[in-house]
């Protein structure tokens, strides 16, 4: 009997002609995919398309295409599910996978575009004229009272809440050390000490040897406190709850016994080599009034950082998100069903969830509605792929976007999606030795803050064109935004007209 | 017309007269100062402001209100009466003329909140707080009925043509104020409504302004949250908004407003000194969503005085001038001129910096520095 019915999804063709032997493909593929006798012969099974082989090829003899395997039509039993099905009638196990949401969902950023100015009002030269992107996370009062000085300065009388400064509205959105190496914890706080924003630890605690970049950090507490202790709670600028997560909303997760090694032990204050397994609650909170609890005493803990609460877009998201508002959240993370996972049930991460875009309508629609819309900053993540999506997203009314699959492609990634199997090619998401050191966590840092300085420019040119100079004029501003191709309560929800009107 | 799907765009000219000594200052002054910038507008708007024109009814509310038909006067006049004291209701004076052919009814209220209207049963609102409420609610939910002038002591007066043909329709000549504001309109899309001409107002202030305001989704949105309702079809109408939500319920004193609105550089926030930076940035955090952006030159007044803001990169022209007791304020000093041969001074105010020029009653500010003319300013 054959060992699987499964086809190979990848085919590794070899130019023979151009191969000089070199054998530094086998060095670089971390699936085994590779073998040499006499030449280079590929397991085509392996293959995960990582492209490690092909882009170190010096002679680029490598060629990776889709497995010509024809299945015979069927719209409705694709060839995804024929697979699947294979899969699971020889293991029956639950289908892991991991990043984000790979399905042919409609994609909403797609269908809005933005507005310029012609001639009634005058566009700006970013490369001219002050563009400011400044922004502040965190709790605002409704208003505030100030007095005139003896010598004629203002001065506030109001007790402000703290800010976290942003000097771009782009922030690294959770991975943990754990799911990533720590090299790219490293690449992430150098990159948002550098760019003037912040990186969120995850849930699995901060290497201590970065608690020196504290101010650009925001620290995770999560249903495993994995590394929760008095000293990381004051590490960062602000303390994140993470309640859920877009590519896996309801469920927990689980970090393998075998990526459990010395550092991560001491770092997640666990023992080496045992599972890390987050559960699918919090168990201290079952309710709303648990959370304000947890809240409180993450401030009481801080001396009254701000608190992050993280979740995942489900239907009711705007009753929830005014929930956590009132329950004393300064800051509101909605992760949308295309965030990005290291690990997932794929049923779950495929079926469960709604878009970002149409979860972050709902919810500054409603806290609008209910006043308190100051009350909380709000960071709209799970599938931010460009400086475009991430300007939809402030025009809708986030007042920041996380980025966590797109900060990982700037390091290399592929989306490949083997990230669960810790073998990942580009020293990414694995803690295996030889792998690791592929990714330098300098140069890491460079290529990120690369990415932040050039969407950061393309939102500047954005906001020109618009013929403001201000994120905040433009934040929220959805009269900015039209919509094509979109039905008339999508449109509704979204709070856009659509183009032509 | 639904107020969600649209939204005017328009160029103008802007005119501004005081007499801090409260003098009396003709109509005639006012009309010259906008016939000089006949250019600047279209002849689909024109209008202006006055204060102290209804001394006779200086304790009451003046409500100007526009009728597209008599049904909408039926149903606001009913909510009037079961809600207000009125001691006089009358036409709005206006005569035919050459260029006004077409036009809403016109009609006036002085009036005053009654002590046992239905909404005292359940809730305790300050007379203001009241009026600006019968405002929102006759415009959004009368359909052809439009309150555009609800101050005391004060009234706006405008429509659809060239400002000097909207005076010579309203017969301006029979009124004197000690602050007058005008406006010629250019909008580039229009349906000919009167009530997309300016002045736009709220309890007593009125507001004209040249530009687009390209932040207006937002304001919008931030405005919506402390009940205020965008009906009139024009960004302009959030000013009058801001300053209301500012100035009267948040306390702010015009120039912190003003600060507001046109809100200084994080580059020049960042090198105030520490206490004056913390109050600056608090402010620029809380009312982000209340910064007016792109091009505009603005002339507030109120029954405390004038002022005159211009966006922070300065995109539309603003000139200022005094002589003895009077500040003029306009789109250009030419208009100045035609009424003020010379002035003692003269001076563009610079980006985002207000002229504030108060009635002499309660000066709590003064003039901000004065900048020559001569020197050019970057801002």
């Amino acid at each position: 009997m054959l060992k699987t019915f499964l086809p190979p999804e990848f085919k590794v063709q070899i130019d023979h002609e151009r191969c000089r032997h070199c054998k530094r493909c086998l060095q670089q593929c971390s699936f085994g995919a590779l073998k040499f006798n006499d030449r280079v012969i590929p397991e085509h099974r392996l293959c995960v398309a990582c492209h490690r082989c092909a882009t170190f090829c010096p002679e680029q003899a490598i060629e990776i295409i889709p497995y010509p395997l024809a299945f015979k039509r069927s719209p409705h039993w694709t060839v995804t599910h024929r697979k699947n099905a294979y899969k699971q009638a020889e293991t029956g196990g639950v289908l892991l996978t991991a990043m984000g949401n790979d399905l042919d969902y409609p994609i909403f950023w797609d269908s809005m575009v933005l507005d310029a100015c012609q001639v009634t009002n005058p566009s700006i030269d970013p490369l001219r004229e002050p563009m400011e992107l400044r922004t502040y996370l965190g709790r605002k009062p409704d208003k505030i009272q100030l007095e005139a000085t003896k010598d004629g300065k203002l001065k506030s009388k109001t007790k402000f809440p703290p800010q976290i400064k942003l000097e771009t509205p782009i922030i690294f959105g959770p991975m943990s050390y754990g799911a990533v190496s720590l090299n790219v914890h490293k690449a992430l706080v150098m990159a948002a000490t550098e760019a003037g924003t912040v990186m969120n630890t995850g849930e699995g605690g901060l290497h201590k040897e970065l608690y020196s970049y504290g101010d650009h950090v925001i620290v995770q507490c999560a249903s495993g406190r994995f590394g929760v202790h008095a000293d990381y709670l004051n590490a960062g600028v602000a303390v994140e709850i993470k309640i859920g997560q877009g590519a896996k909303p309801g469920i927990g997760g689980h970090l393998p016994g075998e990526k459990i090694g010395a550092e991560i032990s001491k770092t997640r204050m666990i023992p080496i080599g045992s599972d890390a397994i987050s559960p699918a609650p919090h168990h201290d909170i079952y309710s709303i009034e648990d959370l304000r609890q947890l809240i409180y005493a993450l401030k009481e803990a801080t001396g009254y950082k701000p608190v992050s609460v993280k979740i995942a877009a489900v239907h009711n998201v705007a009753s929830i998100a005014s929930g956590i508002v009132r329950a004393g959240a300064d800051i509101l993370y909605l992760d949308g069903f295309r965030g990005g996972t290291g690990a997932a049930p794929t049923v779950i991460r495929n079926h469960i969830g709604i878009p970002i875009e149409l979860a972050l309508a709902a919810v500054d629609d409603r806290l609008r509605q209910e006043g308190i819309r100051n009350r909380a900053s709000i960071i709209a993540a799970g599938g931010i792929r460009s400086s475009a999506d991430a300007a939809k997203a402030i025009a809708l009314g986030a007042d920041a976007v996380a980025i966590g699959t797109a900060a990982l492609v700037a390091l290399g990634c592929r989306v490949c999606q083997m990230c669960y199997t810790g073998k990942c090619a580009w020293g990414i998401c694995t803690h295996k030795p030889e792998l690791v050191p592929r990714l330098d966590p300098v140069e890491g840092a460079e290529r990120l803050t690369n990415l932040l300085r050039a969407w950061s420019l393309e939102i500047k040119e954005i906001l020109g064109s618009l013929g403001v100079n201000a994120i905040e004029s433009f934040r929220g501003s959805r009269e900015r935004l039209r919509g094509i191709g979109l039905d008339a309560q999508t449109l509704d929800i979204l709070g856009i007209k659509p183009a032509g009107r | 017309m639904n107020h969600n799907w649209e939204k005017e765009i328009s160029g103008c000219g802007l005119s501004g007269i005081i007499s801090r000594a409260r003098k009396f200052i003709p109509a005639e002054d006012i009309i010259k100062t906008i016939r000089i910038q006949h250019d600047r507008g279209n002849g689909l708007g024109g209008g202006f402001a006055g204060y102290g024109i209804y001394p006779n009814y200086k304790d009451y509310y003046a409500l100007h209100i526009m009728y597209m038909n008599e049904g909408s006067k039926e149903r606001a006049e009913q909510f009037i009466k079961d809600n207000y004291i009125v001691v006089l209701d009358e036409r709005i004076p206006h005569r035919a003329t050459a260029h006004i052919t077409s036009h809403p009814l016109l009609w006036r209220y002085f009036v005053k909140p009654s002590s046992t209207r239905p909404d005292m049963e359940f809730e305790t609102l300050q007379e203001d707080d009241f009026v600006v409420r019968t405002v929102m609610k006759i415009n959004s939910e009368i359909e052809g009925a439009y309150i555009f002038s609800s101050g005391k002591n004060m009234g706006a007066f405008k429509g659809v043509g060239f400002p000097e043909d909207i005076a010579e329709f309203f017969m301006l000549e029979q009124y004197e104020a000690y602050i007058w504001t005008a406006h010629n309109r250019f909008p580039t899309n229009t349906p000919g409504w009167w009530g997309g001409a300016h002045p736009f107002t709220l309890l007593d202030w009125s507001i004209v302004h040249n530009g687009e305001i390209s932040s207006y989704g937002i304001n919008k949105r931030y405005l919506e949250m402390f009940g205020y309702q965008c009906t009139l079809l024009t960004d302009t109408e959030v000013v009058a908004y801001l300053l209301d939500l500012l100035i009267r319920k948040h306390g702010l004193s015009y120039k912190v407003a003003c600060l507001v609105l046109a809100s200084p550089f994080w580059k020049d926030i960042d090198r105030a000194e520490p206490g004056e930076q913390e109050a600056l940035r608090q402010l620029r955090a809380v009312y982000g969503p209340a910064l007016l952006n792109g091009p505009f030159a603005i002339l507030f007044a109120n029954s405390d005085g004038l002022i005159g803001l211009n966006d922070r990169i300065k995109l539309r022209p603003l000139v200022a001038a005094t002589h003895h007791d009077r500040v003029y304020i306009a789109s250009e000093e030419s208009a100045i001129r035609e009424v003020c041969q010379r002035p003692d001074r003269v001076w563009c105010p610079k980006a985002g910096e207000p002229v504030i020029a108060l009635l002499e009653r309660e000066a709590e500010e003064t003039l901000p520095v004065e900048i020559d003319i001569q020197k050019p300013q970057f801002a």
